[in-house]
């Protein structure tokens, strides 16, 4: 078996993608010494290679833009090629933060208020006025995020309007459209889903606690800079709830083999949906990585069993 | 909290001074910028394929032949005294003269850096940089835990006024200035240099305040217009411990640097660089030597400053041409470097992930300081590029700051355009 991991791309995330994807091709070769397996880049090559000589499978692990929006996907697709992971059209909705959420509170999952707003909407009907309905509307504090994108990348807590413009410069710098979104106060837990052969399975719930309250990019990628509970300190009931929380998002998005969603657990333990990633990351302070380690699942033989479930599916 | 894991057993071993060393979003984006896609604007990397390449490979390949027992045995830790009668053929062009001993060869003059550090500076020292300073000093002086305060510059560098202000006003505060430290010629990132008079009147408040400069002059070979600038090591052999690079004449990658010091603090350099890496590498000092020994190194030197003359070119043209109203930049005369400053209210860190989307990269002023200052400003490299792709890198960072203006301006945060909009335009004369 031939096995592709692509990793990198030009995303603001491409540092933290090739560092996944280094590090779910080297658990593949660990489990499975009798595949090769081959980490590349994304390029203008690509495609003539994968033209000239195709994997068996390819385990897309390209973060931010083009790798989870569905792009390389739908190219994947178009070429036949299996692929680990949800298809295109419902990474298209996952990654698009205002649209997941619409649909999983359909769902009927809870998910704070938010207004997805482009840049254009400021400047028409001036920052102002608009800033100042965003405030009646959603109030403080409140998380200014751009609304595709991960690793925390141009987002911000904002606790007054003071501090709301920097904020907007900052989200819009990492894309056209911000989502302004009620921030909840609670206990931040993330839940990996993987798909077995008796259906999708939730991972145990990974509890974060930043030291410095705020799970940004230096808290996730600077090892010891947050402390992670796995399972989450959670009772059993809502523990139970935070698990069927990422399975309706997975399901509800249509998303295929695994996924992870990130959650707040209020006080009154009601899990709040932020957001679902569809290539997780895979890093060494990633969080799947710590949940597949937490239900005594081998990172390695759990990326095989997808790769086989995807090439299964030809 | 307990209980938990950090994913580190290590870290409440570390030292307080690792206490910084996060990951960051600006790293993160530089990982985008080694892409052919876009356009770096943000390295200092020489343009060494400029280099004779095959008489290069032919010199390794013929070192290791005929003098491997000695190229690959360890050396001796000042270095090797060939190449330092070398150095002083290379230090005569910026009018230094010494002797062999008077030199210590590095791993690059990032070491010397570190070694003059080590040797001079308690926790709490203070050390004297400019306003913006080199990154990679800036890291050492923090590595030693020493107090760095900024000292204003104009576009001919480190102002004596200012250096004189902040010498008062640190010893005023009970605190013990040991270093200014300066990059006289063609700086990084400033890209100004000093003038005769304005070295000469730095030396001068040094030398009756008793302390000691720091003179970083890895570019002082790469000037556009004239002799190299006279180093101010050259008027004085007492006040001044001089660092010297081959990473810009001949190849980065060598890592072979020097220090020129006072024959006390010489020896101090030579005892800390044993402790660190024992001796430089010989193969690579002894390429360097070969290197100066059988080729022209004086025509090269002249092939990279015609390079980089023509590269700095073409991106003061393009700026010229294609920078929104309100960006300043400085305008070098050697080096690598252009100090751009955006117009009021931008923040170039800020604005860094439009830029990266938009393929092209430059560093935020904000590194350069170590207090905050600079957000306004960003540095731009001429060095690697070639002329085309810099006028194409200055082309879409026209396109990402005048983006980043009309967001600025919607949200009030820049000031100046904050009421820029214009009046009502009247309906199409139809008449």
């Amino acid at each position: 078996m031939q096995v592709l991991v692509l990793a990198g791309g030009l995303s603001a995330e491409r540092d933290v993608s090739l560092r996944s994807g280094r590090r779910v091709a080297e658990a593949l070769r660990t489990a499975r010494p009798d595949w090769q397996v081959i980490e590349r880049d994304v390029d203008a090559t690509l495609l003539a290679e994968l033209a000239a000589d195709a994997p068996d499978c390819v385990v897309p692990l390209l973060h931010g833009s083009a790798g989870e929006d569905g792009a390389v996907r739908d190219v994947l697709e178009c070429l036949g090629l299996p692929y680990v992971g949800s298809r295109a059209a419902a990474s298209r909705l996952a990654f698009d933060k205002p649209v997941a959420k619409t649909l999983v509170r359909r769902a009927g999952l809870a998910t704070p208020e938010a207004v997805a707003l482009p840049h254009a909407t400021f400047r028409e009907l001036g920052a102002p006025g608009v800033m100042a309905a965003l405030e009646r509307g959603i109030g403080f504090p409140l998380v200014v995020k751009p609304a595709r994108g991960g690793s925390a990348l141009g987002v911000s807590i904002v606790r007054e309007a003071a501090e709301l413009p920097a904020a907007m410069v900052g989200a819009f710098a990492y894309g056209d459209v911000a989502m302004l979104e009620r921030f909840v106060d609670g206990t931040e837990v993330a839940v990996g889903v993987v798909e077995t052969p008796d259906g999708p399975v939730a991972l145990p719930a990974v509890e974060i606690a930043a030291d410095g309250g705020f799970y940004d990019y230096a808290a996730r990628y600077t090892a010891g800079t947050t402390e992670f509970h796995v399972p989450a300190r959670l009772d059993d009931a809502v523990a139970k709830a935070a698990a069927e929380a990422a399975l309706t998002a997975h399901e509800t998005l249509g998303l295929r083999d695994w996924s992870r969603s990130d959650l707040i657990i209020d006080a009154e333990g009601t899990p709040w949906f932020l957001e679902v990633n569809v290539a997780p990351g895979m890093t060494e302070t990633s969080l799947v990585p710590q949940a597949l380690a937490a239900a005594g699942i081998d990172m390695g033989a759990q990326m095989a069993a997808l790769v086989e479930r995807a090439v299964a599916r030809v | 909290m307990s209980g938990g894991s950090r994913l580190d057993p290590w870290v409440d071993a570390y030292a307080a001074r690792a206490r910084g060393m996060t990951a960051s979003e600006i790293r993160a984006l530089f990982a985008v910028a080694s892409r052919p896609e876009v356009v770096s604007l943000a390295g200092g990397m020489p343009f060494v394929q400029a280099l004779p390449l095959d008489a290069l490979a032919e010199t390794a390949a013929r070192l290791v032949r005929e003098r491997g027992a000695e190229v690959l045995q360890y050396g001796s830790g000042q270095g090797d005294v060939t190449l330092r009668g070398q150095i002083l053929d290379v230090m005569a062009e910026v009018g230094i003269t010494a002797h062999p001993d008077d030199v210590i060869v590095t791993t690059g003059s990032q070491m010397a850096l570190d070694l003059v550090t080590r040797v001079f500076c308690d926790p709490g020292d203070v050390v004297l940089v400019e306003a913006p300073s080199y990154v990679g000093a800036l890291g050492v002086f923090r590595a030693y835990e020493c107090d760095i305060q900024h000292v204003a510059m104009d576009d001919e560098g480190l102002v004596p006024e200012a250096l004189d202000e902040a010498i008062t006003r640190v010893r005023a505060e009970g605190k013990r200035v040991k270093m200014i430290y300066t990059i006289p010629s063609f700086h990084n990132p400033a890209g100004v240099t000093q003038g005769p008079e304005r070295r000469r009147r730095i030396l001068e408040i040094a030398k009756r305040e008793g302390i000691l400069i720091l003179e970083d002059d890895p570019y002082g070979l790469l000037g556009f217009e004239g002799a190299p600038p006279r180093a101010i090591r050259a008027d004085d052999d007492q006040q001044v411990v001089y660092l010297g690079s081959f990473s810009k004449t001949i190849a980065s990658g060598l890592r072979v640097g020097w220090a020129v010091a006072p024959h006390g603090v010489r020896e101090k350099l030579v005892l800390a660089a044993e402790s660190a890496v024992l001796c430089p590498s010989n193969y690579a000092q002894l390429t360097v030597s070969e290197y100066l020994a059988t080729q022209p190194w004086r025509e090269q030197v002249k092939v990279f400053r015609e390079l980089y003359r023509e590269r700095r070119d073409a991106l003061l043209d393009s700026l010229e041409q294609l920078m929104p109203a309100g960006t300043t930049w400085t305008k070098p005369a050697g080096g690598f470097y252009s100090w751009v400053t955006l117009p009021e209210g931008l923040d170039a860190k800020a604005m860094l992930p439009r830029a990266i989307s938009a393929l092209v990269a430059y560093v935020p002023g904000t590194g350069f300081f170590v207090d905050g200052q600079g957000s306004q400003s960003l540095r731009l490299s001429y060095c690697y590029p070639d002329a085309d792709r810099i006028r194409e890198g200055v082309r879409r960072l026209s396109g990402v700051i005048e983006s980043e203006l009309e967001i600025a301006q919607t949200f009030g945060t820049g000031h100046v355009l904050r009421n820029a909009q214009g009046p009502a335009n009247p309906a199409p004369d139809l008449l």
